[in-house]
């Protein structure tokens, strides 16, 4: 009881929004597999099954609270991280810089823990960022040198410092927001950013055929990325008065950012794997690919919606 | 007892959680008796074959290692006997009229599963060597005892040979279709070669030396 008096009744309210939004979608699958049995839907209903994973673990963890959702999202960024050192080639002398890497996560999601912003804000860009090299120079291995550092630093920057944004969002006072504190906040940004990579799906699906960037990524529409845009400046307009401080303005605008910043984290991490020749990041969540699938868009329009707000309301 | 309990509070969550296994292809056996024959690059292929089998099943799974390495001193020894469980073997015929593999016919006489390695050494990170024979013979003493190819690829780079701190990596686990023993040894050995080679295709294992 305590718990659901400390929560903020928008927080719950949109909590029971995006539950109902799977509920559909479960049933829209459903129906579609009633009308066209001959159809294959494996993937889709995989989809959906993992939405509800991801969704609930996510509401879970944002309801119980700060610690639990700092511990959730450092294990998000070290999977993420996990994930692209997987992928790239790396040399043996880069193990031990590796493993430093890592370090930075504990790191990174403490200070965050703390509320400590300015050492948030320039422990991997600086202190981590001149520190790899350091490590990998007492490796003593000079072919291949500059690679191994770039991608290094390339992989701390985007999983855990791009990504430790959005739980930073936390960390910032909750007088600030009264339409539901600072996890409204965060739900408001995973909500548009993983909306609007659905939206483009749906939107594409259903009427797009001119790709955007073919030699990227053969599944990015015009339409889809034009009516996902349409759909989530909607949504955010329709949900930042229940959720955030932003003006009429403001929500329009975080709107087009969130949509555009997700569309280039997306093609971002897929100019990745073209590059490495892989079609999936990995097969960690069943219908979608890796967790780097999953987070490429966050990447992007989590450090910059977090920006924005404290610039305007912090 | 001890194995089962590493193996439930230690191996499966530290592979769980600090690894992370892609698992790919068929089933592993369910009884034994069955080989599994597998590519080696680090010492964490055993464990990591060895959490693929359910608790109930755990005791029964024996690995072949090399008597001289995993025998040498006494803790290596207790872990390697008490813990994993291993089938010592001697790499080297001190006694001409004893067949080295006598210990792993014994086993499979006691519908036990076993894991080889018969690349023989871990060699190199990620690059795979030539298969020895020993196999061949052991298929070809009992013709009806499934073998089941399994490809690793990751284990090298997490914990490589000479090193002593193991790295976070994913690793690709493909297990193949079971096979049975011939009579014509080479040629079972360049079967069970293409093998290997097609499974690491499903894996992200393009730099593999064959």
């Amino acid at each position: 009881m305590t718990l659901l008096t400390r929560i903020h009744p928008n927080l719950l309210m949109a909590g029971v929004g995006v539950f109902c939004l799977l509920v559909v979608a479960t049933f829209i699958i459903l129906i579609l597999k009633k009308l066209s049995p001959d159809k294959n839907y494996t993937e889709l209903v995989l989809r959906i099954k993992s939405w509800w994973m991801m969704a609930g673990a996510f509401l879970f963890v944002l309801l119980i609270g700060e610690t639990a959702s700092i511990v959730f999202f450092s294990l998000l960024s070290f999977l993420a991280l996990k994930e692209f050192f997987s992928l790239i080639p790396t040399r043996r002398a880069d193990r031990r810089t590796l493993f430093w890497a890592y370090l930075s996560i504990p790191f990174q999601y403490y200070w965050v823990s703390i509320g400590w912003y300015g050492m948030f804000i320039i422990f991997i860009p600086i202190y981590v960022f001149l520190f790899l090299p350091f490590r990998l120079v007492l490796s003593k291995e000079t072919s291949g040198f500059l690679k191994s550092a770039s991608a290094i630093h390339w992989g701390v920057m985007t999983m855990v410092f791009c990504l430790s944004h959005q739980v930073y969002l936390l960390a910032l006072p909750d007088a600030n927001n009264p339409n539901g504190g600072s996890a409204a906040l965060l739900l408001f940004l995973v909500f548009l950013t993983e909306g609007n990579d659905i939206m483009q799906y749906i939107w594409g699906k259903l009427f797009g055929k001119k790709k955007i960037v073919p030699s990227i990524s053969p599944n990015k529409t015009i339409v889809g990325f034009v009516g996902a845009s349409i759909t989530i400046v909607l949504f955010s307009y329709l949900l930042a008065p229940l959720l955030t401080p932003l003006s009429v303005i403001h929500s329009l605008i975080i709107g087009l950012i969130v949509s555009c910043a997700g569309f280039i984290g997306d093609i971002v991490v897929s100019a990745i794997k073209r590059d490495l020749q892989v079609k999936d990041t990995g097969s960690f969540i069943p219908g979608h690919g890796g967790i780097l699938d999953r987070v490429d868009s966050l990447i992007y329009t989590a450090p910059i919606f977090f920006h924005f707000i404290r610039y305007f309301y912090y | 007892m001890i194995k089962k309990l590493f193996f439930l509070l230690i191996a499966k969550p530290f592979i769980l959680f600090f690894i992370g296994l892609n698992r790919r292809g068929g089933a592993l056996p369910k009884k034994g008796p069955a080989i599994i024959v597998a590519n080696h690059n680090s010492h964490l292929d055993t464990i990591v074959l060895l959490s693929l089998f359910p608790l109930k099943l755990i005791s029964l799974v024996r690995p072949i290692a090399a008597a001289d390495y995993f025998l040498s001193n006494k803790w290596v020894s207790w872990f390697s006997s008490k813990v994993i469980g291993i089938i010592p073997i001697s790499r080297n015929r001190s006694n001409p009229k004893l067949d080295p593999l006598e210990s792993c016919y014994q086993a499979l006489e006691r519908n036990e599963i076993l894991i080889l390695f018969p690349e023989g050494s871990r060699g190199n990170p990620e690059q795979r060597t030539a298969l020895k024979k020993g196999i061949g013979h052991m298929a070809k003493k009992y013709l009806t005892v499934p073998i089941v190819p399994v490809f690793l690829y990751g284990l090298g780079k997490s914990l490589p040979k000479g090193d002593f701190v193991p790295i976070p990596f994913f690793c690709d686990v493909v297990v193949g279709q079971a096979k049975y023993g011939k009579n014509d040894i080479n040629q079972f050995i360049e079967e069970l070669e293409s093998d290997f080679i097609s499974l690491a295709e499903k894996t992200n294992a393009r730099t593999l030396g064959f």
